[in-house]
């Protein structure tokens, strides 16, 4: 077993945590917080259990201790802004308003589905929620939140784009082509680097030439370097909406790391036993929604109030879960539907 | 009717859309004030200003990956990617998100962009600066793939593709930048979609696209002179779509189809032609429907290396005849 780096430990994730101050209540909408947090572990799991049951297939890529991040940023997001994110991205197209039924509908490709079954896991794209998709190719969104964002620049609406990638991410020349162009035009989009410390299988700092994968390279576009603990929401919803107001201003570009730890493996084929026991344990003893919810305890929040928060969620969960493992299967004649925009998929005359 | 070159058939037509919509914007490595490396993009700087027309890095990936998300949310972007070749470059772009977005998203999305990249041999610059890509296009469901042959059509299909809903590959042929012709006043829109018949013979038909037909044309008239073999001469314009009907249309009274590639042999546009000829007007063809291309090789820089092996006219002529001769032996 590998020796946990420092890297590898929770405390070097507090580099720039935002002090949760006796008035952090008011300045919270921590309820909010605490919900989303709650909203997207419950339902994650239950896409975790679905699995199991042979009701979802092909792949999925769980965000099961990423959930911060999500909850955060959209608690921060106008309603008009504009997300991209990855294959890892249930996490995010929940967050920003897309119904569980939806969701775990186009997990079981039924008709409920986000894309009728047309995309899956990997694709879930809610427009109407700000969500424009989410990306299977590492890497490839970043150049198009550039795009999105500026076309927001160009028709003067004040919409801000954010693209939320992984650690590995960095690493690809994609990254690179779009932090650049951005920080050249100047245009309102946030980068946003869930660092969970592994690439797929191989530790992020076994390939990369900086500790920090994200933030040590800001300095080459010409941005602050941002480093965030990714477990505590609200110092992420404090860095995004300093980010955002930042680019809505017309200030440019942002680049954050939120330091984080996927409690799975990479994908639901990986049991992610490449990963230090004494490691996991760590990360888990910091497990987002238990210190969310300890913080809140401890600020005078009462019990009864989360428990009711939890049962909420819990029950929308299980509704939501109902409702699409009853929706009709989506049906075959989208196959050939919708690859142009009259909707048709001819080719020739 | 004015005389436009190729190039300057392309700048009017981005500037008689641009002045239509202001949605249409325009990006690519030197495409603003130095007017682009091929100058088809001349003077657009100057009379849409620096917001609608942009010079971008030497990054293909984000010009690709601008246009889509720029297109996704409401602009109709004009992008240029200076040599096909480089398509290789941001070909997740081209083959992965571009194309099956619209798809993937059930409808949510569509994206109404062009892709505008020199292609093609004839100008000696090597391997990576001359190929005819056009069938790597064609191979992936969800891009249409324009090609044309003159500036007449270079200013029409243009205008039509910056308004068509979904993306468009634009091929523009490197070769045929400076060549000339009589280009209609005002507003000029051609459809895509549409073979255009050149020429109508009635032995043989042949299908060309780009700078392959006007090499087909000149063979057309030679075949003529020299063999009393006369043919159809029909310029594809699309590959996607695709105009079978005006190709079905005309093998069936010819009986013969000679297709004239300048792309590599291995899976061209010809093969996919020939074998929906064959699938649909077997029992009209009078022989084996042969397909003219480059060999299955990388082009050559050098001026006689190159001439030899992209389909010439003589080739073209000597190909056709010679295939035709036991016909007219017969006959």
């Amino acid at each position: 077993m590998r020796a946990a780096s420092p890297l590898n430990t929770p405390s070097a994730s507090h580099e720039e945590t935002a002090c949760a101050g006796p008035d952090a209540n008011e300045r919270f909408n921590t309820s909010a917080l605490y919900e989303s947090m709650v909203r997207l572990r419950l339902c994650e799991k239950r896409c975790h259990d679905l699995f199991l049951e042979n009701l979802v297939k092909g792949t999925s890529h769980l965000a099961l201790g990423q959930e911060a991040i999500a909850a955060g940023f959209a608690g921060s997001m106008r309603p008009d802004d504009y997300t991209f994110c990855t294959y890892r991205g249930h996490h995010h197209t929940l967050a920003r308003g897309a119904s569980m039924k939806s969701v775990l509908g186009e997990l079981m490709g039924r008709e409920c589905g986000l894309l009728g079954g047309k995309g899956g896991s990997m694709h879930l794209t809610s427009v109407q929620h700000g969500v424009m998709g989410s990306y299977a190719i590492v890497g490839a969104h970043l150049p198009i939140a550039v795009g999105a964002a500026w076309s927001a620049q160009y028709r003067g609406t004040g919409q801000v784009a954010v693209a939320f990638f992984g650690d590995g991410t960095t690493n690809i020349g994609a990254f690179h082509e779009a932090l650049n162009l951005a920080a050249v035009w100047k245009l309102p989009v946030v980068f946003v680097c869930e660092n969970n410390l592994y690439m797929e299988y191989t530790a992020i700092r076994d390939v990369t030439a900086v500790a920090n994968p994200a933030a040590d390279r800001a300095s080459a576009y010409g941005l602050k370097r941002r480093l965030v603990d990714g477990n505590d929401v609200e110092a992420v919803a404090t860095i995004a909406a300093e980010a955002l107001a930042e680019a809505r201003s017309g200030a440019g570009p942002a680049l954050i790391e939120c330091l984080t730890y996927r409690h799975g493996g990479h994908s639901r084929a990986d049991p992610a036993k490449y990963r230090p026991a004494a490691e996991v344990q760590a990360w888990l003893l910091r497990d987002p929604l238990v210190l969310y919810r300890q913080r809140l305890l401890d600020r005078g929040i009462e019990e009864s109030a989360l428990q009711s928060i939890d049962a909420a969620a819990a029950h929308e969960v299980e509704v939501a879960s109902e409702e699409a493992r009853s929706s009709p299967a989506a049906a075959v004649e989208l196959a050939f539907r919708d690859l142009w925009a009259d909707g048709s998929i001819e080719w020739r005359t | 009717m004015a005389n436009l070159s190729y190039r300057d058939a392309v700048s009017a037509a981005i500037a008689q859309e641009m002045a239509r919509d202001n949605r249409v914007v325009l990006l690519g490595e030197d495409v603003a004030a130095a007017g682009g490396v091929f100058k088809a993009t001349v003077g657009l700087f100057e009379q849409f200003g620096p917001t609608r027309v942009r010079d971008t890095p030497i990054s293909e990936l984000a010009i690709l990956g601008a246009a889509m998300g720029a297109a996704m949310t409401g602009l109709r972007p004009v992008v240029e990617i200076m040599f096909s070749d480089f398509l290789a470059c941001c070909w997740d772009y081209v083959a992965n998100e571009i194309p099956k977005t619209r798809y993937m998203t059930n409808g949510q999305q569509t994206l109404p962009l062009v892709i505008r990249t020199a292609n093609g041999g004839g100008v000696r610059f090597g391997a990576q600066h001359s190929q005819s890509v056009e069938n790597w296009a064609m191979a992936i469901p969800g891009l249409k793939v324009v090609a044309p042959s003159c500036a007449s059509d270079a200013k029409g299909l243009l205008a039509a593709a910056i308004r068509d809903p979904d993306p468009v590959l634009f091929f523009e042929h490197k070769a045929l930048y400076s060549t000339k012709e009589d280009v209609p006043d005002g507003e000029h829109v051609e459809p895509l979609g549409r073979a255009r018949v050149l020429k109508r013979g009635k032995d043989a038909t042949i299908a060309a696209l780009a700078a392959m037909v006007p090499r087909a044309v000149e063979a057309a008239t030679l075949l003529e002179r020299d063999y009393a073999i006369s043919t159809s001469v029909i310029d594809l314009r699309c590959l996607v779509p695709l105009d079978m009907t005006t190709v079905t249309a005309d093998v069936r009274r010819t009986g013969r189809l000679f297709t004239v590639e300048e792309n590599p042999r291995l899976c061209g546009w010809g093969a996919e032609v020939a074998s929906l000829v064959m699938e649909e007007c077997f029992f009209d063809l009078e022989q084996p429907v042969i397909r003219i291309t480059s060999p299955h090789i990388p082009l050559p820089a050098a001026d006689q290396l190159e001439d030899a092996v992209l389909p010439s006219v003589q080739k073209i002529v000597d190909t056709v005849s010679r295939a035709m001769a036991p016909a007219h032996r017969a006959a």
